[in-house]
Parts: structure tokens; C-alpha cells; sequence
């Protein structure tokens, strides 16, 4: 083990420009990747607490036989994706928008709103593909004249979550591509460095696993150290965002940092792997 | 120890440099490979440590086939050799106690049982008050010798030595050659190539000369039509 530390610090010493070349890459990978993994946490943060409030509303056409609405809505109650069905009249719906509207209040008249019904959806089936099913299906009962489920804004927040999610994979797989490389060279430079050691190493019967573990060892440590700068790059992004335009969001959880790291650690350790023993096979 | 059946080896681009070559080496043995540059003497040695395999034919290194060995194995095999160069191939950046030291570091030694043993095996060498000296601060000689202590540090049953003495002068050599001599003593077979005539003539040590990839005169089996030794 010392003798694996006292490599890592020698490949240290003989390529430091490479070294902290590979260290800076990994960690802009993994930075690219938590920038915009923390814009989809918020934008699910935010979808979770919008979809607490996703209902779809039916309006019921004038003069519809009050039977058929009530029979409409032990039938929507049973859909396994429904919580909840409320008729509003059309009083109800005054009332509320006189609450939500206050100086506008006297535009209002009761003919004007219809009764319509409220439906909310159990957990799970918020989202928009479930959403918009069901009011297809409420839509086919012949007294309901529109459904309303707030569809755009839903789906702009879903689309800027996958959005951010997709972007955030492709620059981190990128950037952790050109660290896989980087540290392949930095690799192939070390073993050039060290040609005459490792044939030495060789000639004294050392096994391929005990010349190739100080490079893994090199590569992990690298990783684990680009993984900890991204996530302080990560944090300081995070609060400058924070601060400066005083959003109300949240960072990573302990766990999910932790895996950064380790997938820090991980790109290390494949671009290593990945060169090591190609190159140790030349000398 | 060693046995080459009807061993060929052609490499790349360079064509035949061993051709159909069948010798047997016993344990404890001591025996001279001679021959002019490029008779394919470095080859011969580089099939007994498997950095080369035959292109044909086989090669055994107790009881380790050439035919079956895997990759993974040689290792095993290179701790059971000792293989010395002409140009010693030490660590220029370490001294005589840590080149030593680092054969027995990668090949798995408990800490605590590296610096005795180096300690015995600069003993050995005779180079008892050298230890602390870098390589370029002692002299070709001195220098040979660590590498052979280095050799010597898994207890070899076969010491190999490529030219080993080819850049030491007369007194130098004599010196090797005496180690070497003693290391065979006490019961490790020596295969050793040398340009050296005189040292082979005035030794009783059994001769196998290479000339063009084949083995033209082996003084463990005189054959009629070859000449004899003294003729080389
Ligand atoms: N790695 C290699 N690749 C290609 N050809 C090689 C290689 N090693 C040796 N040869 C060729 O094989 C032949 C025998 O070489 P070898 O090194 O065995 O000779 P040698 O008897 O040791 O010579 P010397 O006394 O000069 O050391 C030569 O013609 C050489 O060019
Ligand atoms: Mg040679």
C-alpha cells in the first residue's frame, strides 16, 4: 500500500500538467453534469409541489339531468387514478373566484360560471401523460362541455426538467469521454516515464495486477479528487443562484454528493483501466 | 531444468533467429552460450524466461511449458530465475540497498524480511560497505554485482546472465565470473551467453555454441563431424 501511494505521488511528480488536467476534466464532467442535474432536482421540486395541485376540471353543459352527473361522478371516483371527485355549483365557483379575484368581484355573475367538476388525482398519476387520459375520458361524458387541466404549463415544466436532465447527461458523458482520455495519455506518458522500471518490475516475476494497480490507484485518486472540485464548484453555483436571485431551491442530499464523488472516482478509475494495460503491454 | 525440443523462432521482421534448436540444461548445471553477434544467443535466453515464445517447437523451465504457460503465470516463472544483463538494468535513482530492496517489494516480500535479506545478499556480493551508493557512484563491476544480488533475491534455481561481463574489464570480469562460479557452488544452474572465449576456454564448464540460429557444437554431446572445443 505505501509503495502504491509513493507511485501515485511519483505520477504526480513526472506528468503534473497532465494530472491536473485529467483532475480538471473529471471534475468539469461531473460539474456539467450537477448544474444541470440541480436544475431538474429544483424543476421535480417545483413539479412535485404544482402537482399536489394538478386537478382537472369538467365543466357540466346547462341543464344537464342532474342523475346522470351524479352517476358520472361515482363512475370517475372508481378510475384508479382518481383521489377525489367534487361537484362545484355554479354559487361555489362565484364564491371562490370572488375570493381569488377580489376587486374584480362584481364582473362576476353566478349565470356566467358553470358547475363543474373538480377532480383530483392520487399520487403517482400526476403527471402529464396520466393527467390528460383522464380528462380524455371525462371529456366522452355527453353533459361535459371542456376539461381544463393547466396542460401547457405541466408540460413546460416536465419538458424543462427532462430538458435540463438530457443536457446535463450528454455534457457530463462528454466531458467524461475527454477525461477518459486525458487520463489515457497521462497514463501512456507515465508508463513511457517508467518503461525501464516497470521492465524491471517485470523481470523479477512482479504480477500484471501489482504493475497496473499504482496506475488504477492514480486514476481512482484523481477521480475521487475531480468528483470533491465539482461539488465544490456545484455548491458555490448553487449558492450564487441562490443569493443573487433568490430563488427558494435546493442542493444535492448528502447521498446524491456522495455518489458524485464516487463517479468521480469510477471515470478515474475506467480511463485507467481502459489504457493501462495496452500501454503496459509495450514495454 | 531447461529443455528446448526442436525450437524455432522467427520474429516479425527480422526472419529465423532460431532454427530447429534442441538442448537440455540439468539442474545445477553450469553451461557457456557462445557464438557471434546475431548467432541468436539473447533469443535463446529470452525463450527461458518466456519474454518470447517459440514459433514452433517447445520450451520447458522447470516443469513451466512454453506451449501451455498463460500470461498470467510467468510471473511465477521469472521468481524461480534470476536474469542478469550487460548493461545491469538498475534503477539509476535508488541505491544499491533499494534496487535490491524493490525486487523483493514487488514480488511481495513482508516488509520486515526485506532488509536482512538485502543486508545478506550485499554480503554476498561483496559489497557489504556499498549499500548507500547510487548506481552511477560505483563502479561497472560493483555495479554488475548489484544487479546480480538483485538476481538472487528470490533464491533462483537458474541464474540467466546475457553477456554479463561485456562492459567490465579483465580484472572486473573475473571477479563475475568467480560470483557467478560460487552462486553455481551452491547449487544454482547458470546459463550464461559470453563473447568471451577466454573465460570459456579456461573453465571445464560445458560449451553450446549458436552460429545462424542453430546450435552448431555442444560439448555435452561431441559429435564426429563437429570440431572440437579448442578449435572454436
Ligand atoms: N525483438 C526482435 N525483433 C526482431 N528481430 C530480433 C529481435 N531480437 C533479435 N532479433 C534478431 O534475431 C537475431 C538474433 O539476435 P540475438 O539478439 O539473439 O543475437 P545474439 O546472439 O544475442 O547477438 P549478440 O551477441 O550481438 O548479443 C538477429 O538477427 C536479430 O536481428
Ligand atoms: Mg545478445
Amino acid at each position: 500500500m505505501r509503495l502504491t501511494l509513493r507511485e501515485v505521488s511519483l505520477g504526480l511528480r513526472r506528468a503534473p500538467l497532465l494530472s491536473v488536467l485529467s483532475v480538471l476534466t473529471i471534475a468539469f464532467s461531473l460539474f456539467a453534469f450537477g448544474l444541470f442535474g440541480l436544475v431538474a432536482l429544483n424543476v421535480s421540486e417545483a413539479l412535485k409541489r404544482v402537482e399536489e395541485r394538478v386537478e382537472i376540471r369538467a365543466f357540466i353543459a346547462d341543464g344537464a339531468p342532474i342523475e346522470a352527473v351524479s352517476a358520472a361522478v361515482g363512475d370517475i371516483a372508481s378510475f384508479p387514478e382518481v383521489a377525489r371527485v367534487d361537484i362545484i355549483t355554479p354559487e361555489q365557483a362565484l364564491a371562490r373566484a370572488r375570493k381569488e379575484m377580489g376587486e374584480f368581484q362584481d364582473v362576476f355573475d353566478a349565470a356566467v360560471l358553470p358547475a363543474s367538476l373538480e377532480i383530483r388525482l392520487k399520487p403517482g398519476y400526476r403527471d402529464p401523460r396520466t393527467v390528460r387520459a383522464v380528462a380524455e375520458r371525462v371529456k366522452t361524458y355527453s353533459f361535459v362541455d371542456d376539461v381544463r387541466y393547466g396542460e401547457e404549463w405541466v408540460q413546460k415544466l416536465y419538458n424543462i426538467r427532462n430538458i435540463a436532465g438530457a443536457t446535463g447527461l450528454v455534457l457530463g458523458i462528454a466531458f467524461a469521454g475527454v477525461a477518459v482520455i486525458i487520463i489515457g495519455s497521462t497514463i501512456r506518458m507515465t508508463v513511457l516515464a517508467r518503461a525501464r522500471e516497470i521492465s524491471i518490475m517485470r523481470l523479477v516475476g512482479a504480477t500484471d495486477a501489482f504493475v497496473r494497480l499504482p496506475f488504477l490507484v492514480d486514476g481512482f485518486v484523481k477521480g475521487v479528487v475531480g468528483g470533491l472540485l465539482a461539488l465544490a464548484m456545484a455548491w458555490i453555483a448553487y449558492r450564487l443562484i441562490d443569493q443573487t436571485l433568490g430563488i427558494d431551491s435546493t442542493f444535492f442530499q448528502s447521498g446524491s454528493a456522495a455518489l458524485g464523488v464516487v463517479a468521480g472516482g469510477v471515470i478515474g478509475l475506467l480511463g485507467s483501466a481502459l489504457s493501462v494495460g495496452r500501454h503496459l503491454r509495450d514495454v | 531444468m531447461i529443455r528446448f525440443s526442436h525450437v524455432t523462432k522467427e520474429y516479425p521482421r527480422t526472419g529465423v533467429a532460431l532454427n530447429n534448436a534442441s538442448f537440455h540444461v540439468a539442474k545445477g548445471e553450469f553451461a557457456f552460450l557462445t557464438g557471434p553477434s546475431g548467432a541468436g544467443k539473447s533469443t535463446i535466453l529470452k525463450l527461458v524466461y518466456m519474454e518470447e515464445r517459440p514459433t514452433s517447437g517447445e520450451v520447458r523451465v522447470g516443469g513451466m511449458r512454453s506451449s501451455d504457460i498463460k500470461r498470467r503465470e510467468i510471473p511465477k516463472l521469472r521468481r524461480r530465475l534470476g536474469i542478469v544483463f550487460q548493461d545491469f538494468r538498475l534503477l539509476e535513482d535508488r541505491t544499491a540497498e533499494q534496487n535490491i530492496a524493490f525486487a523483493l517489494e514487488v514480488t511481495g516480500t513482508p516488509r520486515e524480511a526485506i532488509p536482512p535479506k538485502v543486508g545478506r545478499l550485499l554480503t554476498q556480493v561483496g559489497l557489504a560497505s556499498k549499500g548507500t551508493s547510487l548506481p552511477r557512484e560505483l563502479s561497472g563491476g560493483e555495479q554488475q554485482r548489484v544487479a546480480i544480488a538483485r538476481a538472487l533475491v528470490n533464491d533462483p534455481v537458474l541464474l540467466i546472465a546475457d553477456e554479463p561481463s561485456g562492459n567490465l574489464d579483465e580484472r572486473a570480469t573475473r571477479g563475475i565470473f568467480q560470483l557467478l562460479r560460487d552462486i553455481n557452488a551452491s547449487g544454482t544452474a547458470v546459463l550464461m551467453a559470453t563473447h568471451n572465449l577466454e573465460l570459456v576456454r579456461r573453465s571445464e564448464y560445458r560449451v553450446i555454441e549458436v552460429n545462424r540460429g542453430q546450435i552448431v557444437f555442444d560439448s555435452a554431446e561431441p559429435r564426429p563431424d563437429q570440431p572440437p572445443p579448442a578449435a572454436v
